[in-house]
């Protein structure tokens, strides 16, 4: 068989930053990462933005952002929530760290389509 | 009554080795690693480099009267034993901060690295650590933008940033550079980087490349939907060139210029920092030229003060070493200096050779890069060492990969968002790294032939410089 017979195609993807070279987390998946957040001492809080829009620095905010949440549940509950409100959104998850005045974490939960 | 002038020459220790002295919150202290010649008193030794690299000359000069060099002269305060070296000690020399022109690294260098280093009476000579003076730290413009902005400028959270060094390093025209450089960044890395030793050559005129590289970042965004950049190289033979470079970085959409530190030298660094500050430009550093200056175990400048000069110059990225890697590096040595770029307090701490405490007060942080011979099976150890704040760099590691460039860089993404996951799962990423790396293989193909071609590459030679214990 040739060389370029058993060479992949890469093709490019639209991949919005942190993780979006992993397969879509499951269920588990996202409230493992939810826990990190609260564990690290860092705010949860969601964000969502039509697909043509995923390029700004500001996404809507999604209410504000969750201070002092304890509960996983509730965290994606709201993710579900914000998910159902706008389905053709992308929907980020971010963790606020408040030491550093950055974002600790940040990945998109639910891919809108363009 | 004034003091008489009694011409001839002096001990050093009688005037510079105090050791009742308690070092002021203002001072600057040093920590040399000293090697006299044989005879020659340990006490002598340290007062002959605190006046050498203060105010002292070899003999008494008349007009020494007119000033008092109580005030300014630097003192010898404390001698220490090197573990396990019979030979060398440690003297720790306090200097007064009127020293010291402010926001000047050349000033500090020239005084505390100068003819000192040259002195007959030594053999070998070290500067170990130094201690900045919160109130001389604020004086120095530091990183033009610092983690925390260039995170929020490029929109990359929660992970180690990844780049490469376009390969092959020199003999590309500006096209196939630029073609590099765009299949590396559609694949998934973050930033690409100049080669150190590609600025304006024959083959490759420094505007063409800008342009070419332009092109190749913007497309990369657009189809990516990710923010992205390449770091043109603007060090050149004169400021006047690299500002010239540095305009036209800008011009063409590049969030990021770069610079080498010690062969373009502080002054140079300082202002191309400035500039960046200026511009809303971020600067990346690369080292060449440090381990000249820093392998020897006993004579030279140890990273760890070339790191702590860089950060209040000013930078954003400073090359670290891997530990893991093609080039040399201590574990424990690394992330001390690791440490005093990216934190705001470091602690004393002898077992990362971290001889005083160092309060970084507001200054930005650095991140730190790790490049040089490292890949995919190294990305566990890379991510556990350097944590998030860094940028991990695979050159051969992204561009030799047997499907090309944007294969490897989605490898090196795929692995290292694999472990960043594992880790928040609370997995310990060293130890179950052929668990992590295989699952996440399964979802990639470019990752399995990635893991495939460089299974067998490793670099274990022993450590050269390694910590006095």
């Amino acid at each position: 068989m040739s060389l370029q017979a058993t060479m992949g195609d890469y093709q490019t993807k639209q991949t919005l930053e942190t993780f979006g070279f992993l397969p879509p987390l499951s269920q588990q998946e996202i409230y493992d990462q939810i826990a990190y957040i609260i564990a690290q001492g860092w705010t949860p809080a969601i964000e969502h933005v039509h697909p043509s829009g995923s390029m700004d620095d500001y996404w809507t905010m999604w209410k504000l952002p969750f201070f002092g949440e304890q509960e996983l549940g509730n965290v994606a509950a709201e993710l579900e929530a914000c998910h159902r409100s706008y389905p053709g959104h992308h929907v980020r998850l971010t963790g606020y760290d408040s030491y550093t005045q950055s974002q600790g974490s940040c990945f998109v939960v639910f891919h809108g389509r363009a | 009554m004034s003091k008489k002038y009694d011409a001839g020459v002096k001990e050093y220790r009688d005037m510079y080795w105090t050791p009742d002295y308690v070092p002021l919150d203002t001072d600057l202290l040093a920590c040399f690693k000293c090697t006299g010649q044989p005879g020659v008193p340990r006490e002598e030794v340290a007062a002959a480099v605190a006046a050498e690299s203060s105010t002292g000359t070899w003999s008494t000069v008349w007009s020494e009267l007119l000033t008092d060099l109580e005030y300014y002269k630097g003192r010898a305060y404390r001698i220490e034993d090197v573990p396990g070296d019979n030979e060398s000690f440690y003297a720790f020399i306090a200097y007064p901060i009127d020293l010291f022109e402010e926001g000047s690294i050349v000033n500090v260098l020239t005084s505390l690295v100068g003819n000192v280093f040259g002195f007959k009476a030594l053999r070998h000579l070290r500067l170990e650590d130094l201690r900045f003076p919160i109130a001389y730290i604020k004086t120095c413009g530091g990183p033009p933008a610092g983690i925390q902005l260039e995170r929020d400028r490029l929109n990359k959270y929660g992970r180690p940033m990844l780049g490469a060094t376009i390969k092959p390093k020199l003999g590309l025209s500006a096209k196939n550079y630029g073609r590099a450089v765009y299949e590396c960044l559609r694949g998934g890395l973050d930033m690409t980087k100049d080669d150190e030793n590609v600025n304006s050559q024959p083959f490759m005129r420094w505007r063409d490349r800008f342009e070419f590289v332009g092109e190749a970042i913007q497309k990369a965004q657009q189809e990516t939907g990710e923010r992205k950049g390449h770091y043109l190289n603007v060090t050149a033979a004169t400021p006047e060139e690299m500002y010239k470079r540095a305009e036209f970085a800008k011009e063409v959409g590049s969030p990021i210029i770069m610079h080498d530190f010690l062969t373009g030298g502080f002054t140079a660094n300082t202002g191309l920092a400035n500039w960046c500050r200026e511009n809303g430009m971020l600067l990346h550093i690369h080292r060449a030229m440090h381990a000249v200056i820093d392998r020897h175990p006993k004579h030279g400048i140890h990273f760890r003060v070339l790191a702590k000069c860089l950060r209040l110059s000013g930078g954003d990225h400073l090359h670290t070493g891997t530990v893991v890697g093609k080039l040399e590096g201590d574990r424990a040595s690394t992330l001390g200096f690791v440490d005093q770029l990216r934190e705001s307090f470091v602690p004393e701490d002898r077992s990362r050779g971290v001889f005083f405490d160092q309060d970084w007060g507001s200054l930005p942080g650095v991140f730190a890069v790790a490049s040089g011979g490292i890949h995919v099976w190294h990305m566990p150890a890379l991510v556990t060492i350097f944590g998030d704040d860094s940028m991990l760099q695979f050159g051969g590691g992204t561009q030799g990969h047997p499907w090309g460039n944007a294969a490897g860089a989605c490898a090196n993404r795929v692995a290292a968002e694999a472990c960043v996951k594992a880790r928040n799962e609370g997995r310990e990423l060293e130890k179950e790294a052929r668990e992590i790396m295989t699952e996440a293989a399964q979802h990639s193909p470019e990752l399995a032939i990635a893991m495939e071609t460089w299974k067998e590459i490793k670099f274990e030679f022993d450590t050269v410089d390694k910590l006095d214990t």
